[in-house]
């Protein structure tokens, strides 16, 4: 009993650890990525980005963190209260844990190790939707509600393809321990998963921007549509946990990219998680490109091309994955 | 339906009252306005929407009513000159052009030729710096935030060469009575040929990038389409009914000035023409204004900028006049009554973006919200020229 008691002990005080770590790791990432996308905007756009704050504009985001943080929460007249301030909590904390079981380095660098790593992390990114639909029905907002409506259907819809070509990495690696499928891949790029299986790596890329809410299928905050959607009514931090979920959320889904396709935290020299942010920011850089490039689809063509292609390309993906780790 | 109807839903007596369904059991009326990212400008418009799709679309206007005809009534002709930048702030030259026009038919003021040439050239090129506003607006509102900012830088290099000779960058007051206030020099002519060159490269880029990118395609094609019946009742011009496969262009059909003296094409869409060939027609027309650009520039004839006999002090008969130029957004027509005084008895300005507007409440009927946008955003709209 004593040794169980310790066991459990144990398991906890790590997982506060690695929460912590986690929270502050998105923290940083979070002030990186927005300057970094800002930086983005800029140089597509033919302009230099925010350029005051600190040398080329650093700080900027610190700044605007700050700003954030100081800013008065305003409750809408006729939103529920409790439900309002709820959302962004609720859409912020299941990132947090989306974390836990990816491995960003060799060893120790695991938040906890678990079996099930890939289908814990799905289940906590559709958690995620839960807050927004919250967030669009208390703020007593219609362009809110529809941006919420918006949300739920495009996240249901866009898990399943999701959810199938990481199933072909299961089904291949034979599980669905992230550190395993990771320890499946080799060095060099062609031993990597994306080398095996570029079908399903394209569907999880398409996928991944769907999941994300980012452009080109950004619809439920499309802000020439719905003003700012879900989130039209959040002032100060509360705006700022969606805006925060929002990118940790991103960082999620690459590294889930990163570990399934991209072999993890391995490189051809000196492997370690510098590889694995390395690999992670390449796929955000994409994710970016993406938004300062295309326009907005509408809404019945997102589900279309949900419906119609991926998930019926995934599924014979997945087939054809069965058929040949069967056969072979 | 009138605006009030879309807010007639309280039912009950004082004590009781409540908000009562819409007509049918699931609609919901939406503000769309007078504060949207998309509405461009102050535009209300009252949506009933069954899901996303839109049951009815009502566009309420007046928020920015600045009594632009009353002040013309008010003012001397000279003095209501700077109001014509202010009805059209993007196509500012043309209102210029009407006005001056206008007022120049009545009294039977001549125009010196050079001035004619530069009043096509000016005018030209405050057409193309208002389809690139169009342009980067309108694929912002499709959801694309990059090209605006490519229009932008564009249009600056336009706006530095204009302000060169008017003086201003946006809301021009450079057409005169019998002329134009100041001479062009060799600096905005060498700056425009160059200016002309650098767009001749950088409208292709535009095609490739932007024009011929699927999303947009679908977010365009069969959005939002306009038969010739419809484009008549509603009084559509420019490159609305131009989009319409109509090739109604005042420059053309009614000439003015001096534009039969160039070779310009009058771009068309199909019948029953959609969003996209509206955004086709918009962009093939930059590129016909450039042409005419660079043949007015080559032929600009030398001689003064005024005629000399243009009155220095305007003395208006009495009678009417009515003229109308083809502006950015269609048929710009000023009306003007004079009694033989110092005012306008009555100024009457035909904006061409209140009959394309008109057209809105009917073709959003049973379209997506963001089809909406998107047809909102083909046809072009100037929120200030609506309301005058």
């Amino acid at each position: 009993m004593n040794v169980l008691g310790i066991h459990i002990a144990v398991e906890l005080i790590q997982i506060v650890v690695a929460v912590v770590a986690f929270l502050a790791f998105i923290g940083v990432n979070v002030l990186v990525l927005v300057l970094m996308e800002r930086k983005v905007a800029g140089r597509f756009q033919r302009r230099p980005g925010p350029y005051e704050v600190g040398p080329h504009g650093s700080l900027q985001t610190l700044a605007d963190a700050v700003k954030m943080m100081a800013k008065e929460l305003h409750t809408p007249r006729g939103a529920d209260k409790v439900l309002f301030w709820a959302a962004p909590i609720v859409t912020f904390a299941p990132v947090v844990v989306s974390f836990m079981p990816i491995p960003f380095g060799p060893k120790y660098l695991t938040g906890w190790e678990v079996n099930l790593g890939v289908v814990l992390i799905l289940a906590f990114a559709s958690l995620g939707v839960f807050g927004i639909c919250l967030a669009g029905w208390s703020s007593n907002n219609k362009w809110s509600l529809i941006g919420a409506a918006r949300a739920v259907a495009q996240s249901v819809a866009y898990e399943i393809p999701l959810l199938l070509s990481v199933l072909a990495i299961a089904f291949q690696v034979g599980s669905l321990n992230l550190s395993e499928i990771t320890a499946g891949q080799g060095s060099w790029p062609w031993q990597w998963n994306v080398a095996v299986q570029p079908l399903a790596f394209f569907i999880f890329v398409v996928s991944m921007l769907g999941e994300t809410n980012r452009a080109p299928f950004d619809l439920p905050e499309a802000e020439s549509e719905l003003t700012a959607g879900f989130h039209t009514e959040y002032s100060g931090m509360g705006f700022g946990l969606f805006f925060m979920a929002e990118y940790a959320a991103m960082v999620v889904v690459c590294s889930v990219g990163t570990v399934l396709f991209l072999g993890g935290w391995k490189g051809p020299v000196f492997d370690g998680p510098w590889w694995f942010l390395a690999k992670v920011y390449g796929l955000l850089f994409v994710m970016m490109w993406f938004r300062w490039t295309f326009p907005r689809v509408r809404f019945d063509q997102l589900l279309n091309i949900n419906w119609k292609w991926l998930t019926p390309l995934a599924l014979l993906n997945l087939l054809a994955v069965a058929f040949l780790v069967k056969v072979v | 339906m009138r605006p009030e109807e879309a807010f007639r839903t309280l039912s009950g007596d004082f004590y009781t009252r409540s908000l009562q369904p819409g007509p049918t059991e699931d609609t919901l009326i939406l503000n769309m306005g007078p504060q949207h990212p998309s509405t461009h400008g102050v535009l209300r418009i009252v949506l009933e929407l069954d899901g996303e799709y839109i049951v009815r679309a009502e566009p309420v206007l007046g928020y920015i009513h600045r009594m632009h005809e009353k002040m013309g009534e008010v003012k001397t002709f000279a003095q209501y000159l700077p109001n014509m930048g202010r009805v059209d702030y993007l196509h500012a030259l043309a209102w210029n052009w009407a006005y001056v026009g206008a007022v120049e038919k009545l009294c039977g003021i001549e125009v010196s030729e050079r001035a004619e040439y530069i009043r096509v050239i000016t005018a030209e090129m405050n057409r193309i710096s208002s389809h690139f506003v169009w342009w980067g607006a309108y694929l912002l509102d499709l959801g694309a935030f990059t090209p605006i900012m490519y229009a932008f830088d564009d249009r600056e290099w336009l706006l530095d060469l204009l302000q060169i000779v008017t003086g201003s960058r946006l809301t021009y007051c450079y057409f005169r009575f019998g002329g134009v206030s100041d001479d062009v020099t060799p600096e905005f002519i060498e700056g425009t040929f160059r200016w002309c060159e650098r767009m001749r490269s950088r409208l292709p880029m535009y095609k490739a990038l932007v024009t011929d990118n699927i999303i947009l395609r679908k977010r365009c094609e069969e959005i939002g389409p306009i038969d010739l019946d419809m484009a008549r009742r509603y009084g559509a011009t420019g490159p609305v009914l131009r989009g319409s496969g109509v090739a109604y262009d005042v420059r053309r059909a009614e000439p003015y000035s001096v534009y039969d003296r160039f070779h310009f094409e009058i771009p068309v869409g199909k019948a029953g023409g959609d969003a996209m060939d509206r955004y086709l027609v918009r962009m093939a027309e930059m590129e016909q204004s450039l042409n005419i650009i660079e043949q007015a520039l080559r032929r600009l004839p030398p001689g003064p900028v005024m005629h000399e006999k243009a009155p220095k002090r305007l003395k208006a008969p009495k009678g009417e006049a009515y003229f109308a130029v083809e502006g950015a957004r269609g048929k710009i027509g000023v009306h003007l009554v004079s009694d033989g005084g110092k005012n306008p008895y009555r100024v009457k300005l035909r904006a061409p973006g209140f009959s394309n507007l008109s057209l809105f409440s009917e073709l959003a009927r049973g379209v997506l919200l963001a089809d909406a946008v998107s047809i909102l955003g083909s046809l072009d709209l100037v929120i200030p020229e609506i309301d005058r």
